[in-house]
């Protein structure tokens, strides 16, 4: 294993985010605070919700912006540079395995996942306050961090690698909208109670563990699906998008 | 020491079409009869077709042929970006498909297509080349600024390549593939799409290059480019290496050298005895029934006879073509086919 060449790798991603850092912002946060301005506040205030929402959405908030910020980061690219500007030749070349691009491409994603929540998580309080959320288990909060991140970057790895450039479009209406209202992003799972066979299937939706595990460790008095369940769920779908995204990569890079 | 490269029996099959790493168009399969390709239904494309190939450390070895020729992906097996259905390529004593990454150290590649880092200025396509090969910073820093001069783009080293003509991003992607100071560098189409003056400057370069025993394999469709720069010459067509030797000694094979494209209203089997039998007409060949191609050794000064001759057959001649010799000519002679159909 070639770690300088890592190691550039990840630099040119990183001085490339550094120089797009006012897009990416506006990007990543533009969307979440407002749902939570008029979600969480201005239905607060005005009666229409009960002061309790706030903490419950959120973990959800915090879930949306990380997963999308992961798959933006990494499928986005990928799509253009496979398909369209084929810059990613360049790299390709470089004096190391391609399965490593791919890692590096997942663990850059990753980074910006995870800069993506814990940003957000105290814009979001500062527009929510008072709010009675807080990091319980530091441990645990940590460890779904890593998880949700790992799930976003794997999950545009795999994205990025099969989607084609015209379905771009198609991918966030037939994707990305349908797993974020029915991942528990804007309430919990067991809001659904009331319908059994969608609870069941909305199982498949790995935003579901991310937004419950969130949940569970910035608010746990809100019932939430056991930890085992969301840990199991994470590391599940986490592994299967990586070798999915994987197997992916290497059929494109190589011909 | 200049390293060479190698390859034996070097077979591609697509079932689909082509990726971006091999950018040339291959050969549809005409029979569809094996048992594998009536089981699955997918057309099969064959890039290439067998083909072995030896290049010395410190050539400058010219693969000649017309487009879907199998040149690309010829090139896409040796550096590592095509994965070949059967046969093994060598960089020196490296087989490209195992030691990946030992292959990529020794190699540059200048792609058929512009593939630069469009989020990244052009000084920093080369820094960021040299990062990934592990060059420190001073020594990355030095050296693109050195290839910035020679290829003339010191004064927009700082701008974004998007805006970038044509030329100057050929430029700047051969200045990549020397970044890391390769043993051998690997150029497709090179001077597609270049001015003539960009492209004396490109010949410049690479003969350059070479003259620091480096060893150089290009692609290329024109005739002018691979008698110009290269040493020897390998004429693929259809996946299959059908000629391999110097510029000059291909040339010479081709009988008489002189090409005589003649053009008839109509002709007659009469006719085409006739011209094999004038003097210094080596052979005639036809394909259809008014086209006949002369292989002689001289031009001009055949005309006159040829004219009677169709006079006296009744054959009314309409065009006629003299080329003098050229490897067009003997890609033609080798396939019947002219090197840009």
């Amino acid at each position: 294993m070639n770690w300088k060449t890592f190691g550039a790798l990840l630099a040119r991603d990183a001085h490339v985010a550094k120089r797009n850092a006012m897009q990416l912002f506006l990007q990543t946060f533009l969307q979440p605070l407002m749902f939570v301005f008029i979600f969480g506040r201005v239905m607060v205030r005005s009666g229409y919700m009960p002061a309790s929402y706030k903490a419950l959405l959120l973990p959800g908030i915090m879930a949306i912006s990380m997963v999308f910020t992961g798959i933006w980061a990494v499928a986005m690219p990928l799509i253009a540079e496979f398909q369209w500007t084929k810059e990613i030749e360049d790299r390709l070349l470089a004096p190391i395995g391609t399965i490593w691009l791919a890692i590096e491409k997942v663990l850059f994603g990753m980074i910006q996942a995870i800069v993506a929540g814990l940003i957000v998580l105290p814009l979001g309080w500062l527009l929510l306050r008072p709010i009675d959320i807080s990091i319980h288990a530091a441990a645990m909060f940590a460890g779904m961090t890593i998880l949700v991140a790992a799930f976003s970057a794997c999950g545009g790895l795999a994205l990025g690698c099969t989607v084609n450039q015209q379905h771009i479009g198609l991918m966030f209406s037939m994707v990305l909208t349908p797993m974020i209202f029915f991942g528990c992003t804007y309430y919990p799972w067991s809001a659904l109670n009331a319908f059994p066979i969608l609870q069941k299937v909305v199982l498949i939706n790995p935003l579901v563990y991310a937004s419950e595990g969130l949940r569970a460790s910035l608010v746990p008095g809100f019932p939430h699906l056991s930890m085992s369940a969301v840990f199991a769920g994470m590391a599940f779908f986490d592994l299967l998008l990586l070798v999915l995204g994987l197997r992916q990569f290497d059929k494109k890079a190589i011909g | 020491m200049a390293i060479g490269l190698r390859i034996v029996d070097l077979r591609k099959i697509y079932n689909s079409a082509p990726p971006f790493a091999a950018a040339g168009v291959g050969v549809p399969r005409s029979s569809a009869t094996s048992e594998k390709a009536a089981k699955t239904a997918k057309p099969e494309i064959v890039a290439l077709d067998g083909i072995s190939l030896q290049v010395e450390g410190g050539e400058i070895f010219g693969l000649l042929g017309p487009n879907g020729a199998g040149k690309s992906t010829t090139v896409g097996v040796l550096t590592t970006r095509v994965r070949p259905s059967g046969g093994q390529a060598w960089i020196g004593d490296y087989d490209v498909w195992k030691d990946q990454a030992v292959v990529k150290r020794l190699i540059g590649v200048v792609p058929q297509r512009p593939n630069l880092d469009f989020s990244l200025t052009a000084s920093e396509i080369l820094v960021f080349h040299g990062a990934y090969f592990g060059l420190s910073t001073k020594d990355r820093n030095q050296r693109a600024g050195e290839l910035l001069e020679k290829f003339k783009l010191t004064d927009r080293a700082n701008q974004m390549v998007r805006g970038f003509s044509g030329g100057m991003m050929q430029r700047l992607s051969i200045a990549r593939a020397m970044m890391h100071d390769p043993q051998v560098l690997f150029l497709d189409e090179p001077s597609a799409g270049l001015d003539p003056q960009t492209r004396i400057l490109l010949w410049e370069i690479i003969r350059e290059y070479n003259q620091a025993g480096k060893t150089i394999l290009l692609t290329t469709h024109y005739m002018e480019e691979a008698d110009a720069l290269c040493n020897r010459l390998a004429i693929i067509d259809h996946g299959k290496v059908i000629a391999v030797d110097t510029p000059a000694g291909l040339k010479g094979s081709i009988p008489g050298g002189y090409l005589l494209r003649l053009r008839f209203a109509k002709h007659t089997p009469g006719l085409l005895l006739g011209l094999q039998s004038l003097s210094g007409v080596r052979e005639v060949r036809s394909q259809d029934t008014t086209g006949a191609d002369v292989y002689a050794d001289r031009g001009g000064s055949l005309i006159p006879e040829i004219a009677s001759l169709a006079a006296t057959t009744g054959a009314e001649l309409v065009d006629v073509h003299i080329s003098e010799p050229s490897l067009e000519n003997l890609f033609l002679h080798h396939t019947g086919r002219s090197l840009r159909d």
